[in-house]
């Protein structure tokens, strides 16, 4: 396959752009294979990259039932931070975001990784204390993050109004390395990196159930027949509870609707992601000029990628209080994701009671953000049978042992 | 937007009159149950899609709890009945079966 570079421009344009060929092959599925991953969203597919890279495992089968990054890949605001509260979660997260500074070059693909900064504004006084903890937590924990002043944050963006009628600004936990990437792109450069391995990423292909043998599974039935593998890993967001169940477990997840919405493009005028947790919305520019705004999870069971209209209300009344100037924008389009929360907001990244079958999700409303730290922890616990250091406190046991690793009031809002 | 029928004061309210409460009819396991017993009480969910029962908190009205059957693929609800019913009412359920035919029944 043709690498990317200035040079392939070059040729290319020489003779009309006839040469570029497909970025991935769209084969059809094998009798059987090392390792089936479910699921070819951005996690799903980092899996399977690192399982290749990290582990030499490329006899490898990624099995999606719509297409390839539609689901919550496609649909997240593309923030990337790792300013956690826990431990676990700093070290997962911010083994991502390392990832995705170098992740463009190490998947020849650009995934527009913009580290421009991400400010979490606190609004009470409770939220100060909150987020001086943090910074004092990511401090031990070696994410570099501080605690900005109310003049700094005016600095840092303009067009925000610090002395709001409710809440005025009190400062802002402040990520300097946090940014955006390009959703679509990390996933397209993962599959890119992975095809080029040799693995087969199957599209339009529904897994019915799951097939065990003593209590090992031994494949999966999909709409394109059985597909025999060694190991099997459940990377599916909304619907991990569905696959669980054919694989016979229940999970600690519910599925409820997370919605996002863009404006109308305008010149550039925020060069950071903010994120008001107080009010419920956040904030920021694409390259093409749309704001992108997001907000809280409605709060029931919704499988239907739609959300209840009183949330955008919400949003945009916070994010109009927050940025007066964005009160005439018109929105351009507005859309829903089912995410799968667990009781303490964070992911699951574990063994199964099902033998060689392993499931990472719970990711809930920030799984974007961890999509390399994800991949290369799950690659780790599919390859070796058990997690290594960044996946050992997310086992599903955490539950039942009370190990919870408490996000909730770290994260507040949908991120 | 979900419009659900609260059962004791018999006003239709729409989704910004009521607070969601998640999964109905939960076995409660307390002391001295198993391990796993208190573990699926506490954190396993059924999470269907399709038929759920579910509770729902008629919070900006009479402020009781009643619980609703609801589809969770298409927001269709099936109907609402009080919350001191320790399994959903026969007729809803045969209400259920017949736009439902393929549903496995309440479980």
């Amino acid at each position: 396959m043709t690498r990317y570079s200035v040079f392939a421009i070059a040729k290319e344009a020489l003779r009309f752009h006839q040469g570029w060929e497909r970025a991935w092959r769209s084969p059809e599925p094998k009798k059987s294979y090392d390792v089936v991953i479910v699921g070819a969203g951005g996690h799903g597919l980092a899996t399977a990259y690192y399982l290749g890279k990290n582990f030499g495992i490329t006899n490898v089968a990624i099995i999606e039932k719509g297409w390839l990054g539609g689901g919550n890949t496609g649909r997240n605001t593309t923030i990337i931070r790792s300013n956690y509260l826990q431990d676990p979660s700093a070290a997962i997260y911010e083994k991502a975001r390392s990832l995705y500074e170098g992740l463009s070059q190490d998947l020849n693909y650009n995934v527009m990784f913009s580290p421009r900064g991400l400010l979490m504004l606190a609004q009470t006084h409770h939220e100060v204390r909150g987020y001086l903890r943090t910074v004092h937590a990511n401090m031990l924990q070696g994410v570099e993050t501080s605690w900005i002043e109310p003049a700094k944050v005016k600095e840092l963006v303009p067009i925000i109004n610090i002395d709001g009628p409710r809440y005025p600004v009190l400062g802002a936990l402040y990520q300097a390395r946090g940014g955006t990437a390009r959703h679509d792109a990390v996933a397209w450069g993962y599959a890119r990196a992975c095809s080029q391995m040799g693995m087969d990423i199957i599209q339009q292909c529904e897994v019915k159930g799951v097939t065990q043998e003593n209590g090992q599974v031994t494949g999966v039935e999909t709409t394109k027949g059985h597909i025999g593998t060694r190991k099997l890993a459940i990377v599916v967001a909304g619907h991990s509870g569905q696959v669980a169940e054919m694989a016979g477990f229940r999970l600690p997840v519910e599925a409820v609707a997370l919605q996002a919405l863009v404006s109308e493009p305008i010149k550039p005028c925020i060069d950071v992601v903010v994120m008001a947790n107080t009010v419920h919305g956040y904030l920021s520019q694409s390259d093409k000029g749309e704001l992108v705004i997001g907000g809280g999870t409605d709060g029931f069971n919704n499988f239907t990628q739609r959300g209840s209209f009183q949330h955008i209300e919400e949003t945009l009344r916070a994010l109009v209080e927050t940025f007066p100037m964005i009160s005439r924008l018109k929105m351009l389009r507005q859309w829903g994701g089912i995410v799968d929360m667990t009781g303490d907001r964070s992911p699951i990244l574990s063994k199964t009671p099902l033998g060689n079958c392993f499931i990472n999700c719970g990711w809930g409303t920030g799984g974007f953000k961890a999509i390399p730290g994800s991949g290369w922890a799950m690659a780790e616990l599919v390859a070796k049978g058990e997690p290594g250091p960044l996946a050992a406190a997310f086992g599903m046991d955490r539950f039942r042992e009370g190990r919870f690793i408490d996000e909730s009031v770290a994260a507040g809002v949908a991120h | 937007m979900l419009t659900l029928e609260c059962p004791y004061c018999g006003v239709k309210a729409e989704e910004t009159e009521l607070s969601p409460g998640y999964e109905a009819h939960l076995k409660r396991f307390g002391a001295g149950s198993s391990d796993d017993d208190y573990e699926a009480y506490m954190f396993a969910r059924k999470n269907p899609k399709g038929v759920h029962f579910e509770r729902w908190r008629h919070v900006y009205g009479c402020g009781k709890w009643f619980l609703a059957a609801r589809d969770t693929a298409t927001l269709e609800v099936f109907g609402t009945y009080p919350a001191q019913s320790k399994a959903p009412p026969e007729d809803l359920i045969a209400r259920i079966k017949a736009k439902r035919p393929e549903w496995e029944g309440y479980k």
